[in-house]
């Protein structure tokens, strides 16, 4: 057995007990995914990923350009072409759902690419995804408002006239509302101005605060370093390597050399 | 008497008059097929036939069931919708993801068969609709006698247009529309479920149809090939207006039907054709239609 897959069976096991709540009941993982294939038409692009988010944690998943990050999430959300293997969502197995489904066990999705509407107000961007049957009572309007400020300010002009900093904004804080309690959030601090990227930190802190699960895809190490619990890089569609946050400073090197950086 | 450009201005009113009712039709007719690409890239070829079923359905209901004008203005669309509904439920949903052009081809077969089927019951003479009594009669309007009925129906044409502009540009209901025309995938990530969305913004499109054939009843003959008549213009009148847009469907429709009115005043041998003349023009310069966003 190589070192890298002992290491991950043995943190695995760590954070598999970390799930069991002090009653001693054992609670759901907000998302649990095993032995996840996903296909973009005839190419494969994960290759049986693995993958806990316990509730209240925050993930990081890392990994080069490729590495099947973006398709990770979007598999969680119906958006390949096809998928196979399991994908638990507080204990629902998601493959076989329609896509609309998803969204109603208390998950909220923010793509890469933003998915801010160019036909909608900033204002009705932001209130688009409709509230979700979980009783989850994340943050009010006001909570977000104070969050960003910009997207009150800015509520009646088109989404896209944003700048790309007060899209990202946007993208992320319309599904702070929703009572979504898992978010997906997928490169969110990209080719942003450092005063963006440190006022999405904070949210994402506030979230961990709030109770929220968080999944972060990112390229930027450094954003998520100060975030994440746990990180899990990503390379040719599988996890290769997963690091509680107290490991960090021993396995820097390894992660440096499979980031590229 | 008054001429402008050697026109007496009478006539010239009386064409605008006429026009705008036109073109009143053409925008509500357009607006149906524009809601329904935006959505779903998909073609409706039968929107003719659904408005010749408004219109047949308004004389059936009179004819065999002795429901006035009033009744039928609310029926007809419903039950035209409820067909639209079917349609997009049972056949359409089957095609979704495929090329649009065998959605085309399947609302192509769909109007054959159903003018087909009204044509064996009915017949094509055609058969005259009276307005109901309360809109019998004509106006003055100063500058001309007007059918009390056509000023209803212009207005009403209008107000549907106006009520689904509304709808889809002011209503929360609107903006998963919208959302759902950029970006179908990420709505149903949302959790809003995109498939009754696209059903029912068919059935809303059919029902438009309807209403405009129940509307036009009274003024044009009634006869199972009404539809594919007009139905041509309709779609050089989407094209112009840009395929998918809301307001380019009923600005558009609303501007060429006066402009056919005045064409067939000034220079009558090209008013049936005026229409594709612009579309051919438009799609030269703006090939996306006036109203229409490149893709």
């Amino acid at each position: 057995m190589n070192p890298v897959a002992t290491q991950m069976s043995a943190s695995r096991l760590q954070s598999a007990g970390s799930s069991v709540a002090p009653t001693g009941k054992a609670e759901p993982a907000a998302l649990s995914i095993r032995d996840l294939h996903a296909w973009y038409g005839d190419s494969h692009v994960l290759h049986g990923v693995e993958l806990t988010v316990n509730p209240g944690e925050t993930i990081c998943l890392l990994g080069r350009n490729g590495a099947g990050r973006t398709t990770t999430l979007r598999a969680v959300m119906g958006l390949t072409s096809a998928r196979t293997g399991s994908i638990g969502v507080f204990g629902k197995e998601v493959i076989g759902l329609p896509q609309h489904h998803v969204a109603r066990l208390g998950v909220g999705y923010c793509p890469e690419e933003r998915g801010i509407f160019a036909s909608l107000t900033t204002q009705e961007n932001f209130l688009l995804p409709p509230d979700l049957p979980t009783r989850f009572p994340g943050f009010s309007i006001d909570e977000i408002h104070q969050l960003f400020p910009n997207l009150k300010a800015r509520a009646n002009s088109p989404g896209t006239r944003l700048s790309g900093g007060e899209q990202q904004m946007l993208a992320v804080a319309r599904i702070f509302r929703t009572g979504a309690r898992l978010l997906l959030l997928d490169e969110i601090s990209e080719g942003l101005a450092p005063v963006i990227v440190q006022a999405l930190g904070r949210a994402i802190k506030e979230l961990k605060k709030k109770g929220f699960s968080v999944l972060l895809a990112e390229q930027n190490f450094r954003f998520s370093a100060k975030l994440a619990d746990r990180f899990y890089v990503m390379e040719r569609g599988k996890i290769v390597l997963e690091i509680e946050r107290s490991e960090l400073g021993n396995k820097q090197a390894e992660l440096n050399e499979l980031l590229g950086v | 008497m008054a001429e402008i450009f050697g026109i007496p201005v009478p006539l010239l009113l009386g064409q605008l008059m006429l026009g705008l009712m036109n073109g009143a039709f053409y925008a509500m007719l357009s607006l149906g097929l524009a809601v329904i690409f935006g959505l779903m890239d998909e073609v409706n070829f039968a929107h003719g036939a659904f408005f010749m079923m408004g219109a047949m359905f308004a004389w059936m209901g009179g004819q065999y069931f002795h429901l006035g004008f009033w009744w039928m203005l609310l029926l007809a669309p419903l039950a035209v919708g409820l067909f639209g509904l079917l349609v997009e439920r049972l056949m359409l949903r089957r095609l979704r993801g495929m090329d649009p052009i065998y959605g085309l081809l399947l609302t192509f077969g769909l109007t054959l068969l159903i003018e087909g089927l009204f044509r064996t019951f009915f017949g094509v003479a055609g058969s005259p609709y009276n307005p109901p009594a309360l809109l019998g009669g004509t106006l003055n309007l100063g500058f001309m006698y007007l059918p009390t009925y056509y000023v209803f129906a212009m207005a009403a044409s209008l107000a549907a247009c106006f009520g689904t502009w509304f709808l889809i540009e002011r209503t929360k209901l609107g903006s998963y529309l919208r959302a759902g025309t950029e970006n179908p995938a990420l709505v149903q990530a949302f959790g809003i479920n995109f498939p009754l969305l696209v059903m029912l913004t068919f059935a809303f499109g059919s029902a438009l149809a309807g209403l405009a054939g129940v509307l036009a009843a009274p003024i044009i003959q009634v006869s199972p090939l009404m539809g594919s008549n007009l139905i041509i213009v309709v779609f050089a009148i989407v094209v112009i207006g840009g395929m998918g847009s809301v307001m380019g469907a009923i600005v558009s429709g609303l501007a060429l039907g006066v402009i056919e009115g005045l064409t067939k005043v000034f220079y009558a041998p090209i008013s049936s054709t005026v229409v594709f003349i612009l579309m051919a023009l438009v799609l030269t310069v703006r090939p996306a239609g006036l109203f229409g966003k490149e893709k």
